[in-house]
């Protein structure tokens, strides 16, 4: 981050590269600068960015999340590697004071300037602040930055305690009563981050009805029924005359209006519109819009060759566009223009979605049905709240517009055909899914189907039949179709299933070679046919080769698959009968296996919790066997090198002691990772050890598609790190809230807000129901996080389904983890108990106590480790090589199987 | 290869037949459990040891391979998943799930990894035969 001299040497400098110089660090910027390195593949530009924001650019349209995952993080946007490219450099919290265009130089708040050959303006807009008597009140906020919302989190909260009172029955605190002003997208976004925090929350609306400007009149009344059945207040028709204080707190107390109406309130989030930044461009003597904005033409350049302005500081067309689509789409012009193009701005698209959680309004094109002689063809159910209109031509042929409220289904498909002919009857397209066939549309590949990123219907089939592109997922990293707002994501997945199939791609989810279904649904048929055991299960459900007179006997893709699916229906003992010979070796000897062939021992410790008299028959166990300790990143003690035919006598001590199986070696629960909680800790509110225990001995031994983790923390410090597990549950000062979906390992995921302040019994049955859920209708080998992203309507329709029983499954779910937490058994107990499934852990089958003659051990800062092939080449030459001696730094002992490491 | 009739030799009990040139007898049928390996240590005629993975499939019929899996390096063949690709008998390794045809000891599919420096990709086989329900090997 160095400053450039002010020096008038243009064209190149020094590495003979131009230099780009952008002035805001918003969403715009990112893709400016995203674009320009992607296709600027000769390095002949570097670019600074300047951002106010202390952080990198964020997805701003996703800011409403932000109250969900409360991380910055999960709001960042494309790869941080951007901003570690050589030729890119990001000063943040570095505004820029003044543009000398006659010097090209800007100069940043430190004083600091830095010369330009082009400047590229995308300051974005301020939240508008009314005039509005009262506007400047302590809790008068607006909505726009992290730093905006995380400051109107803070005042909830405050706000909430400072109302608390103790009372004999425990404390109680007065709902914060906040209200918000505009009624538009941004409003209502804001109206639904109060109510996640737990505030009540009123939207005042000076138009007719809500989101005016995209929806017509009958739209605003489906949306309100809507917004009211969350729990959010509206009132239309209503100009805001003035905010006034609380007598004794000074900070805002009530709203005047100018019907003669009053609201008190504890805070105020003013939504009114947004206001273009365009103080720097008015100050460097740029044409300004009437209504603001630094004026640009189609190529998105000012009057100044060398100045251009991107998104919604740009006056284009006579107008400043607050959506982030067409900026996306201003700065692929101007990477294009900077590359010697000759990239023009095409018009913007207006289209929006709203993505309040739950209520689904979308519109494109013209929705108010302004067109002459434009008809509308109306889909309504007030009971359902669900409102659908399509302009058209007046001939009813051309698509000219539309508006969806309660139910955007159609929107995906229908919002690229804008302008196109639709086949058939429009209204097919409004009624309900399954009510009618609407015709499918094949999209002209000149289509948008992605407006946030501007990627049309050709290019995603190019990705398929051009890029070799055979997912979703490589689409979408291919295009970056769907990676900005996602509303698109049922359309590219439609197109590369399409595109997949024409181009003889297989799109199939088959199992294995053995199995058509999919592991969802072979879990369904085995359940209904009711099987219990794989020759049936393959017999009934297996695909017989033309020409074979059978199935076959599986693989080790559906064996292991079949042995979960069984063991989550409750039969019995995984190494009963034939499901023995369907387990990996390591449910096979309830062990992991290592490099060498050898196995790690996990005894459980519910909650990571182990008595001084439990770690010394640890220890003592690891020493008489000779294994090699770790603790484990789940909170507990992992022995290593343990052979097949030491496991029954090294679980018969810990058996003895009181251990059972840790399921390390299962797709199945693992811990219960957890902070010590209130128990001991000052900060605590909860005890997490003792939830965690709980937790970890209801779902011991549960056979899941893949790896369980959990996690409890006892206060919002969050030390268990929760959120990085499957189910993560953090104690609230009224009970628990239960984040769902997260993951370590190669791609890490955060978990999402499931549930707030439960208490433990309705905290038990959710999770119960979740994990249910998950085990039923997951892939194979796929984890929580995708399985969630993935499930048909998201966590949304997760919550549905487990909190509100939306499919009615509750009740089964229920009976299915009862069963569990009742027939579960120690597995290790059990296998001791039985002679027929002990005499499975002979070393060789004659010569069931001999060692493995191969293994060979090297010690290792005081315990073994296995020897590296070259180790036991040298070992096996002889007498010590003296260069291997420097290699392992020690002496080097080759030796077999039982190494004493210390006498 | 099975050769269920096959008069041939036991080397460490008196009681059965009389020993052919390598043929050691191994264990009961009845220990091995049906679609599981078992490991077997054996020895060959020059006095070297040998481990041998042993599998006997639903049909009775027995196959015997190299216990090493030459993707790992370790001794592991045994405790892999046994099954079958277009009706052909297989064996999944354990640690990196390559598949080899048990008849045979070929790999059908090596997951795109090497095998280790020095050895073979494919499995080493070797003959079996059962008589009167033992179970025996020629690794000679």
């Amino acid at each position: 981050m160095s400053s450039e001299p002010p020096t008038p040497a243009r064209t190149a400098g020094a590495d003979g590269r131009r230099h780009v110089v952008v002035v805001g660090g918003g969403m715009v910027a990112h893709r400016f600068v995203e674009a320009l390195r992607a296709r600027d593949t000769d390095g002949a530009w570097r670019v600074t960015v300047f951002a106010e924001e202390p952080r990198k650019p964020y997805d701003r349209v996703g800011l409403t999340r932000y109250f969900e995952v409360r991380d910055a993080d999960e709001l960042s946007l494309g790869t941080p590697e951007l901003w570690d490219d050589p030729l890119v450099t990001l000063h943040r919290d570095c505004a820029v004071e003044s543009i000398d265009r006659e010097a090209r130089t800007v100069t940043d708040r430190l004083g600091r300037v830095h010369a330009y050959d082009d400047l590229v303006l995308a300051t974005g807009s301020n939240a508008a602040v009314p005039p509005i008597e009262g506007a400047d009140l302590p809790g008068v906020f607006v909505y726009r930055t992290i730093d905006d919302v995380a400051a109107l989190r803070g005042w909830v909260e405050a706000k909430r305690e400072a109302s608390t009172v103790t009372t004999r029955r425990g404390p109680l605190a007065k709902p914060v009563r906040g209200a918000v002003v505009g009624g538009g997208l941004l409003g209502l976004e804001a109206a639904g981050a109060l109510k996640a925090l737990g505030a009540q929350a009123t939207v005042i609306q000076f138009g007719t009805h809500l989101m005016d400007v995209q929806i017509d009149l009958g739209g605003g009344e489906a949306l309100k029924r809507l917004i009211n059945d969350k729990g959010i207040a509206v009132r239309c028709d209503t100009a805001t005359q003035a905010m006034r204080p609380h007598r004794r707190t000074g900070h805002v107390g009530r709203m005047d209006f100018a019907d003669g109406g009053r609201l008190d309130v504890d805070v105020v989030v003013l939504a009114t519109g947004v206001r273009p930044r365009d103080e720097l461009a008015r100050a460097a003597g740029l044409e300004i819009g009437e209504r603001g904005g630094a004026v640009v033409d189609d190529r998105c350049r000012t009057a100044d060759e060398h100045v251009w302005a991107i998104g919604e500081v740009a006056c284009i067309g006579g107008r400043c566009l607050g959506l982030v689509a067409p900026g996306n789409t201003m700065a692929e012009v101007v990477a294009d223009r900077l590359l010697g193009g000759d990239a023009e701005f095409p018009g913007a698209d207006t289209a929006t979605k709203l993505k309040l959680s739950g209520v689904d309004v979308a519109s494109f094109g013209d929705a108010h049905g302004r067109t002459e002689d434009s008809i509308e063809v109306v889909w309504a159910d007030p009971t359902a709240g669900v409102y659908k209109k399509l302009v058209m031509s007046d001939d009813a042929s051309t698509l000219l517009g539309g508006v969806f409220v309660g139910d955007a289904a159609p929107y995906a498909s229908l919002r690229p055909m804008l302008g196109a002919e639709l086949p058939g009857d429009p209204g097919a397209f409004l009624l309900p899914e399954g009510a009618g066939a609407a015709p499918d549309l094949e999209l002209p590949d000149d289509a948008n189907v992605c407006s946030c990123n501007n990627v049309s219907a050709g290019t995603i089939r190019g990705a398929v039949t051009d890029h070799d592109c055979t997912s979703v997922g490589d689409v979408k990293s291919c295009t970056k179709a769907g990676t900005t707002c996602g509303a698109c994501l049922p359309l590219v997945t439609k197109l590369t299933k399409t595109e997949m199939a024409r181009a003889g791609l297989e799109v199939s989810s088959a199992l294995c070679e053995h199995f058509a279904l999919t592991r969802a649904q072979l879990f369904d048929a085995v359940r209904v046919a009711d099987l219990h055991s794989f020759s049936d299960i393959i017999e009934r459900f297996g695909v017989v080769p033309e020409g074979a007179e059978s199935a076959g006997r599986g693989c080790d893709i559906c064996k292991p698959v079949v042995a979960s699916i069984l063991a989550s229906q409750g039969n019995g003992h995984i190494l009963a009968g034939e499901q023995s010979a369907l387990q990996d070796t390591n449910d096979h000897m309830l062990a992991n296996m290592q490099k060498d062939g050898t196995y790690s021992v996990v005894p459980r410790m519910p909650g990571g919790e182990v008595t001084p008299e439990g770690l010394i028959v640890v220890g003592q166990v690891a020493k008489d066997f000779g294994l090699y300790t770790k603790i484990t990143g789940g909170q507990r003690i992992d022995m290593f090198g343990a052979r097949v035919e030491q496991l029954p006598q090294i679980w018969k001590r810990l058996v003895d002691a009181g251990f059972e199986s840790g399921h390390a070696y299962g797709k199945s629960l693992r811990t219960v990772k957890s902070c010590v909680g209130s128990t001991w800790c000052r900060y605590g509110v909860q005890d997490s050890v003792g939830m965690a225990v709980e937790l970890e001995l209801r779902y011991r031994g549960l056979r899941s598609p893949h790896k369980l983790k959990l996690g409890v923390s006892g206060c919002a410090r969050e030390c268990a790190e929760a959120r990085g597990k499957d189910v993560g549950v953090i104690a609230t000062d009224k009970g628990w809230n239960v984040y769902v979906g997260g993951n370590g390992g190669q791609t890490p995921k955060h978990a999402r807000l499931l549930a707030e302040d439960l208490d433990t019994a309705t905290l038990l049955r959710t999770i119960d129901r979740f994990l249910m859920l998950y085990i039923r209708t997951a892939d194979r080998l796929q984890r929580t996080a995708p399985w969630v992203e993935e499930y048909e309507g998201g966590l949304d329709a997760i919550r549905e389904v487990v909190l509100e029983d939306s499919l009615g499954i509750g009740a089964d779910l229920d009976a299915a983890m009862a069963a569990h937490v009742e027939g579960y058994q120690d597995e290790w107990k059990a296998v001791l108990e039985d002679p027929e499934k002990l005499a499975r852990f002979g070393s060789f089958v004659n010569a069931p106590a001999t060692p493995d003659p191969a293994l060979a051990y090297v010690p290792e800062r005081g315990q073994k480790r296995p020897a590296t092939p070259d180790e036991v080449a040298a070992g096996a030459a002889g007498p010590v090589d003296p260069e291997l001696v420097a290699v392992v730094d020690g002496p080097v002992l080759v030796t077999g199987p039982t190494l004493e490491v210390r006498a | 290869m099975t050769l269920a009739t096959q008069q041939d030799t036991q080397r460490d009990t008196g009681s059965a037949p009389p020993p052919g040139p390598g043929w050691e007898a191994v264990c009961p049928l009845d220990a091995l459990v049906p679609e599981r390996g078992a490991a077997a240590l054996l020895t060959r005629p020059d006095g070297t040891e040998v481990q041998v993975a042993l599998f006997r499939l639903l049909d009775g019929a027995v196959h015997a391979v190299q216990q090493l899996d030459p993707y790992a390096g370790a001794h592991v063949m045994s405790r892999g998943i046994v099954g079958t690709r277009r009706g052909t008998p297989t064996v999944a390794a354990p640690v990196y799930k390559q598949v080899f045809e048990l008849a045979t000891g070929r790999c059908l599919d090596t997951g795109g990894k090497e095998p280790r420096p020095g050895l073979s990709g494919d499995l080493a086989s070797y003959p079996v035969a059962v008589v009167d329900g033992v179970v025996r090997v020629r690794v000679g």
